[in-house]
């Protein structure tokens, strides 16, 4: 793989703009007309505060007006919408919950933002055949809810679980703290209906996630909404565990945690859930939430195990034997169901709740082989001395998947150097024989690391992938891959991009 | 790889992106504070709390509704923050969608990142209020409001009327009322919400002192109410049996007037500053231990009343005193719990507690009235489903914004009929009449006090036959 560095990652635009202003009107009223035609005119926002409330998603670094913004109410007429777009030849970017850490739903400039939160129905509830079928915009959480009665759950649980929507999930094929065990959205997903760039449905798996030829679905799930709008999401749920039992361990180290992940892996026992939090993200997720955590323990780990009664049990004290052997320093099992999913909430809100203790911060998310945890710790550690930033670190444990907290004052200005802190961080991960992103997707943020990781090759042939599915580059554009004037383009002397040297891009 | 792929024209990622310079703004607003006068404009370090992260989505009323960005608490903060920078102005859009949050607090529960909404929204308000000129009707109608509800006296004036209008009203009235044109929706509104009038209890008077039975643990002052003494009585009186019966001297002021909870809400500032002065003298004549209210919305802005008038070094350490005595109906029987004095006669029901916004969010009063009922034998209590979500009262909202708080109304009798409790209760008169609205005559609705009184005295509960 070639080893490309950019000079400047995100030089240009978003991240050094102050915050975008309103682009000319480059879209002209017939647009906006014929949504009105086949949408009530509410739900077509053109004026400038309502279009402006859409510029960024949960990563607020990159803005970007749209120049509409549709609130269609059914597939039907998400269909309608996309074909108007096509008719036009305007770009669009499918919006959920807009919690996103990539960036991936920031919308493009003369572009429609097509907000999929109305389209929030659970459409069937199959308890025989241990299925849901939902619309889009339905909350991750509200299915295990509606589940909860038969007995069922949807497993894929990430952080943001009770705002994030299926639809987005499926664009970002979206993990979460038990999918060590369970695996992620592709895991779980067994069939969707698709609205395509030109305005066609199709239909995607199968109501046993099989499809005859490609794997589709498996294709289309973490494309980011590159390859076609979803309205249609048909899930496997799964029986509740007989039993349930949690453990917060608390370390005198960051490296004595790790151990013990490496341990319990080891004596193959595979937890529902191994989280790792820092001194620093325990400090900020404790005054959030008051979960019990320890905030001056170097380290803690959040174990869950889950199964039949019997196994749970004879696993748990593997287990904690495994914690004391490491010299845990504080163990705390939780008994009640509440007081388990307090200690949750405590490492769910972990992200949101730093914002307690630093005014800006970045969520940084990446994979290293669980064997190198420890060193990757110590490297990110060494990183942020230099750079003169507190990194705060939570993270999936069990699977490797890293979320370092890149922490900084926009005030101080302190955000480029926090900016290519996270950056580095993420291409240490690939250094280390890791991935660029574990869950939070490529969107905006990254893409001009994905050349770091990929190579023109590999990013040549994803991109003949996704011009299959969508010719004229209209769905969610620019986000996935490098640009040249997003990845360090300067004003002055030509120079060619690594990737039009590659072929793999060329400028008009 | 060597050559870019045919199947489709080749792709200028930049332009798809639209990356091109931000224009300058010729058109930025203001001064230091933007669109916002100097007044105690919403904090840069409190907007600066939200990092958008967007939990707070899901238990916005208006969001849920609509799922509009601009109509969802991040999504305010961000107007606000454009406000404050003066990228937009105050009339037009802003107001809009400023005018369309409840106030329910319900995002201050869901913000991990502790984002005090509600101190930003009471900063807002009244920058509204004073800067942007609203048109004739909505300021009459506000005005209207403003000159009925917080005075108790013209509220009895007008039971009567109401007690009148509601023997007379003519069934054909219903489908009059459907006709009228769109622009009198709020009068609709309005006429829908009257509870059924009594106007014996609407003029009745709670007594100035009521001596505690047996042994005193101590003098509670009651706040009385507007809304609450006159069209729901019997709360108040209810209220009264059981400070006595568990060992208060209850006082009630005769000369107490409105708390100002509906101006403050509102963001009319002076006028609930005006008020908050009046009361805190009120209460200080009356040298009570403790300050007890059965209203949500009155309890959360006597618990304000030091922030409200920190400016005012005359006032502020007794506005902080008189803040800090003031508890919730529920606080006050709860910590009684543990030493009751009062046996409690059994009630079999199941029973839905519906969270008033102004008790659950914003006082974080919710395990006390669940443990105030549950001390009743035979009460089962069952939870609501979207329990943080408003039932569209919030205070005077139900009549400015009719449509959202009907479809809200709706939205929230749906779940209470879903549980197949035998009564409702809630700790707000707002919440009560908004139910009831959509709710008529399906179940009784009652104060949770109401049911503690009956338990105590040993009888059926109002309205539970």
């Amino acid at each position: 793989m070639p080893e490309r560095t950019m000079e400047a990652p995100h030089g240009g635009t978003g991240s050094d703009a102050p915050a975008a202003a309103t682009p000319p009107a480059p879209v002209g009223p017939e647009l906006a007309r014929d949504f009105r035609d086949v949408l009530p005119a509410d739900s077509v926002i053109t004026d400038e505060v309502g279009r402006r409330s859409y510029e960024c998603d949960g990563l607020t670094g990159f803005r970007q007006v749209p120049a509409l913004v549709v609130l269609p109410r059914d597939a039907d007429e998400v269909a309608a919408c996309v074909r108007i777009c096509a008719r036009h030849g305007v770009p669009f970017v499918a919006r959920g919950a807009g919690t996103g850490l990539s960036g991936g739903a920031m919308p493009v400039a003369d572009g429609v933002v097509i907000s999929l939160q109305k389209l929030r129905r659970i459409l069937e509830i199959d308890v025989e055949n241990r299925r849901a079928v939902l619309e889009p915009g339905v909350y991750n959480l509200d299915i295990s809810k509606a589940a909860k009665p038969h007995g069922l759950y949807y497993a894929p649980d990430p952080s943001s679980q009770q705002v994030c929507t299926i639809g987005g999930n499926v664009a970002e094929n979206s993990g979460g703290a038990h999918c060590l065990k369970y695996g992620f959205t592709t895991n779980h997903v067994l069939e969707m209906e698709v609205v395509l760039a030109d305005g066609s449905v199709v239909t995607l798996g199968g109501p046993t996630g099989e499809q005859a030829g490609p794997d589709l679905r498996g294709l289309f799930i973490g494309s980011e909404g590159t390859l076609g709008i979803c309205t249609k999401v048909t899930v496997r749920l799964l029986q509740t565990p007989e039993a349930v039992r949690t453990v917060l361990a608390d370390f005198p180290s960051i490296e004595a945690a790790g151990d013990t992940v490496g341990d319990i892996v080891d004596a193959a026992i595979i937890p529902a859930a191994v989280e790792m939090m820092d001194s620093l993200s325990m400090e900020a997720s404790e005054a959030a939430t008051g979960a019990g955590l320890t905030v001056d323990a170097p380290a803690a780990l959040i174990i869950e195990l889950d199964g039949p009664a019997d196994e749970v049990d004879a696993e748990f004290e593997h287990l904690t034997a495994i914690c004391e052997r490491h010299g845990a320093t504080r163990l705390h099992v939780p008994t009640e169901a509440e007081e388990r999913q307090k200690v949750w909430k405590g490492r769910k809100a972990a992200f949101a709740a730093v914002g307690r203790i630093s005014p800006d911060y970045i969520v940084q998310d990446g994979v290293v082989p669980r064997t190198r945890l420890a060193e990757v710790l110590t490297r990110i550690a060494e990183m942020g001395r230099d750079a003169g930033l507190r990194v705060a670190n939570v993270f999936h444990a069990g699977d490797g998947n890293l979320h370092p907290l890149v922490l900084y004052s926009e005030a101080a200005g302190e955000h480029d150097a926090a900016e290519k802190l996270s950056t580095d961080i993420a291409e240490l991960c690939v250094e280390l024989g890791g991935s660029l992103s574990g869950e939070h997707g490529i969107g905006t943020d990254k893409a001009c690391s994905m050349p770091v990781m990929f190579s023109p090759e590999d990013l040549g042939v994803m991109h003949r992938v996704r011009l299959a599915f969508d010719p004229d580059s209209r769905c969610n554009p620019g986000k996935l891959f490098p640009t040249p004037r997003l990845c360090g383009e300067r004003p002055g002397k030509y120079a060619p991009h690594p990737l039009e040297e590659a072929g793999v891009i060329e400028r008009l | 790889m060597t050559t870019h792929p045919t199947t489709g024209p080749s792709p200028d990622f930049s332009s798809e992106r639209g990356e091109k310079p931000a224009p300058e703004r010729a058109d930025v607003l203001g001064g230091e504070f933007g669109s916002f006068d100097d007044h105690h404009p919403p904090a840069q370090e409190l907007l600066d709390d939200c990092v958008h992260c967007g939990f707070c989505l899901p238990t916005c009323p208006t969001y849920a509704l609509w799922g509009e960005e601009m109509d969802s608490p991040r999504g305010r903060i961000y107007l606000m923050e454009m406000a404050e920078k003066g990228e937009i102005p105050l009339e037009g859009a802003f107001t809009t969608h400023i005018d369309r949050c409840l106030g329910c607090m319900a995002c201050v529960t869901a913000c991990p990142s502790g984002v005090q909404y509600d101190r930003l929204l009471e900063a807002t308000r009244p920058q509204i209020e004073r800067n942007v000129a609203r048109s004739r009707s909505d300021r009459l109608f506000r005005e209207a409001i403003f000159a009925l509800f917080p005075y108790k006296r013209r509220l009895r004036a007008a039971s009567i009327g109401g007690a009148l209008y509601q023997k007379l009203r003519p069934k054909s009235m219903d489908r009059l009322m459907a006709r009228l044109p769109e622009r009198f929706s709020r009068l609709v509104a309005m006429e829908s919400l009257l509870p059924p009038v009594s106007v014996r209890e609407a003029f009745a008077r709670i007594p100035a002192r009521t001596p505690a039975v047996g042994p005193r643990r101590g003098r509670v002052g009651l706040l009385t109410g507007c809304v609450q003494d006159v069209f729901f009585h019997p709360v108040n009186e209810a209220t009264v049996r059981v400070l006595a019966a568990e060992g208060w001297d209850v006082i009630a002021p005769r000369e107490q007037t409105c708390c100002g909870a509906l101006g403050l809400h509102a963001g009319r500032e002076e006028e609930a500053i005006a008020r908050a002065k009046k009361l805190i003298a009120t209460f200080e004549r009356a040298r009570v231990d403790t300050i007890a209210t059965n209203v949500a919305g009155c309890g959360s802005s006597m618990k304000e009343y030091g922030e409200l008038l920190a400016d005012d070094p005359e006032w502020a350490d007794r506005a902080q005193a008189f803040a800090a005595k003031v508890r919730d109906i529920s606080e006050v029987v709860d910590e009684t719990l543990a030493d009751p004095r009062a046996r409690r006669h059994p009630i079999e029901a199941t029973v839905v507690y519906h969270d008033a916004c102004h008790l659950g969010h914003a006082q974080k009063i919710r395990t006390e009235p669940r443990r105030v009922l549950r001390a009743i034998p035979g009460v089962e209590l069952v939870e609501l489903p979207e329990a943080e979500i408003c039932c569209g009262s919030a205070g005077i909202y139900n009549m400015l914004q009719p449509q959202a708080a009907g479809d809200l109304g709706r939205r929230k009798a749906d779940n209470i009929r879903g549980t197949g409790a035998d009564v409702l209760v809630t700790a707000n008169p707002g919440c009560l009449l908004q139910i009831r609205k959509y709710l008529d005559g399906e179940l009784p609705m009652l104060h949770p006090i109401q049911l503690v009184d009956a338990s105590i005295r040993g009888v059926r509960p109002p309205e539970m036959g």
